[in-house]
């Protein structure tokens, strides 16, 4: 694939910030948007909108067809069985919050444990959390071992045991950037009986996904940082595990017949699509897949598995970075986070930015990670398919000038 | 905003040698506050004297914003009444919310900060220090009341 090719489809990268070409490395909070996937909605509402599965005119037939048709892309795209298990939510944290009530409210008891782990994004966390208030089991998390940016797995059998009920960790870290084994968790959670959840909002993105072969339960993804629009993310459930689950929210469309002291629910997945849903958004997010399964998955990661090896030399270079996370390139996604300790990252990220580099300067939602690495806040260059290696080279600079703006008359 | 409008070299100079750094032995207002969101932290020393502040310091780590904008209040707000130091606050405040005040030019070297207005995340930064300053003052005077 060709990065230098590939930029000219995305409108928002030919843009100056600040007297400076723009260099976007903030791809792991939300990618940009391909032409296709901004014309196809702008071609939507010009031409097909309308309202899904309740009209029965041409327009509604139309919309329903390719909202469907989307819902069938994303199944194929992490290569579920069939759509049927695939749900639309507004975005990962909605579906992670489906999962953590729908699922965990009516499953969880006191003396239950939801074991997580120290990567987890506070969408991962405090879903569970507020699970567990209401239903008495307790969050158990299994460590990060700082120095190799890895999950501590010889800890995982100690931390499993017949009364845990779900394990909830995510397939990529969005602030270490290293993959998770889902498939060898997923056994081992599975011997003890407890339920699967992945967060795949910075995975899916990224590398080649298959729920089969993971061997989750759940499957959790987000629109916009892969190419598509804001405001649509998803869950994939085992279909036996949704059939036999309550709805999320109540409403229309997720009905079968209604009186006034109770309903019947809709068959799967529309049990948990209640109301209007983000229609043109999810036919957004199914061009977007159509754009990047033609570039491939494969291709997409070895893309970034390159750039993340470069970025890790180039940075490697400057005296006083401290990068987190695992060092071997292969074995992590697309992004590299890094502080020094003179400097808050706070100031690396607007520093960047008067130079047009746009990265991701805190917490990164994930605060007991951060409390973990001793850092208040990380600065993150995330990669995605359009950067190149002169952008690593213009960070690499920039950082210089960040030490140069900030230690400048101390000489330090 | 280029580099040098936002990072205007007194910003720098304060970020990297603070005014009145370290702790009081007697202070009137001790306080600690933070941003748990970006980790500025901050201890605030003030003590006062006939209704004027003879004393102030501050203890902190965090973005050079924070710090900068810290160091500046200190060497302000030493030798001024409670009024004119809540008055202070509180135009510091209103030119950081962007509401222009007539009487910004009181501020000084503190204007140098007015760039950070164009990035929202970071106001609260500049802030830090002002509002831990306001809340202290206005517990001290629950305390003693009123200056005369
Ligand atoms: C690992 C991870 N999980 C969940 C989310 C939340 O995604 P969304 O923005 O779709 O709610 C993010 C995005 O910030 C993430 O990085």
């Amino acid at each position: 694939m060709n990065a230098n090719e590939i930029r000219k489809d995305f409108p928002t990268l030919d843009q100056e910030v600040n007297g400076h070409p723009l260099v976007y490395l903030d791809n792991g909070a939300t990618s940009q948007r391909p032409r296709a996937v901004i014309d196809e909605i702008k071609r939507f509402y010009e031409e097909d909108n309308s309202n899904v599965h309740r009209s029965v005119h041409t327009l509604g037939e139309r919309a329903t067809l390719l909202y469907e048709g989307a819902r069938e892309k994303v199944a194929d795209f992490i290569g579920a069985p069939g759509p049927r298990g695939l749900i639309f939510t507004k975005s990962a944290t909605e579906a992670l919050n489906l999962v953590a009530y729908a699922w965990g409210r009516h499953h969880l008891a006191p003396g239950d444990e939801v074991l997580i782990s120290e990567m987890e994004h506070h969408s991962n966390i405090v879903s569970w959390q507020l699970a567990c208030q209401d239903t008495g089991a307790t969050i158990k998390a299994i460590p990060v071992d700082v120095d190799e940016g890895i999950l501590e797995f010889d800890k995982l059998d100690g931390l499993l045991s017949n009364r845990t009920k779900v394990v909830a960790v995510t397939h990529v870290s969005n602030v270490l950037g290293t993959i998770n084994p889902i498939s060898e968790i997923s056994a081992r959670a599975h011997e003890v009986g407890a339920v699967v959840v992945c967060d795949g909002a910075q995975a899916a993105p990224h590398i080649p996904v298959n729920v089969v072969e993971l061997g989750c339960d759940f499957y959790v993804g987000t629109g916009h940082k892969m190419c598509g629009p804001t405001g649509i993310g998803f869950v994939w459930g085992r279909e036996e595990i949704l059939e036999e689950m309550n709805p999320f929210h109540g409403g229309g469309e997720m009905i079968l017949d209604v009186w006034m002291d109770r309903a019947t629910y809709n068959e799967l997945p529309y049990k948990f699509e209640a109301g209007t849903p983000p229609i043109a958004a999810a036919i957004g997010l199914g061009v977007a897949i159509d754009y990047l399964n033609d570039i491939g998955m494969k291709a997409v990661h070895d893309h970034e598995v390159e750039l993340g090896k470069y970025a890790m030399q180039r940075l490697g270079e400057i005296s006083g970075i401290k990068i987190f996370g695992p060092r071997d390139a292969d074995r992590k996604g697309g992004l590299v986070s890094f502080s020094f300790e003179e400097i808050h990252a706070h100031d690396v990220g607007t520093i960047l930015d008067t130079l047009g580099i746009a990265v991701r300067a805190g917490h990164h939602c994930a605060k007991p990670l951060m409390r973990k690495l001793g850092v208040p806040a990380t600065t993150r260059a995330s990669f995605y398919i359009y950067n190149t290696k002169d952008e690593v080279d213009r960070l690499h600079d920039g950082l210089l000038q960040v030490q140069k703006t900030m230690q400048g008359g101390l000489g330090l | 905003m280029s580099l040098e409008e936002l990072y205007k070299e007194v910003i720098l100079d304060h970020y990297r040698s603070p005014r009145n750094k370290g702790t009081l032995n007697e202070a009137d207002i001790e306080l600690h506050r933070d941003n748990p969101l970006c980790g500025d932290e901050i201890d605030l020393y003030v003590d006062i004297k006939d209704g004027k502040i003879a004393g102030v310091s501050f203890d902190g780590k965090g973005c050079s914003i924070s710090q900068a904008s810290i160091s500046m209040m200190t060497e302000k707000l030493m030798g001024m009444s409670q009024e004119d130091a809540e008055g202070l606050a509180n135009t510091f405040k209103a030119m950081m919310q962007g509401e222009d005040p007539q009487d910004e030019d009181s501020l000084g070297d503190l204007v140098a900060l007015k760039g950070v207005q164009k990035y929202p995340v970071r106001i609260k930064c500049a802030l830090l220090g002002w509002n831990t300053f306001l809340e202290g003052l206005k517990s001290y005077r629950e305390k003693h009341g009123e200056p005369a």
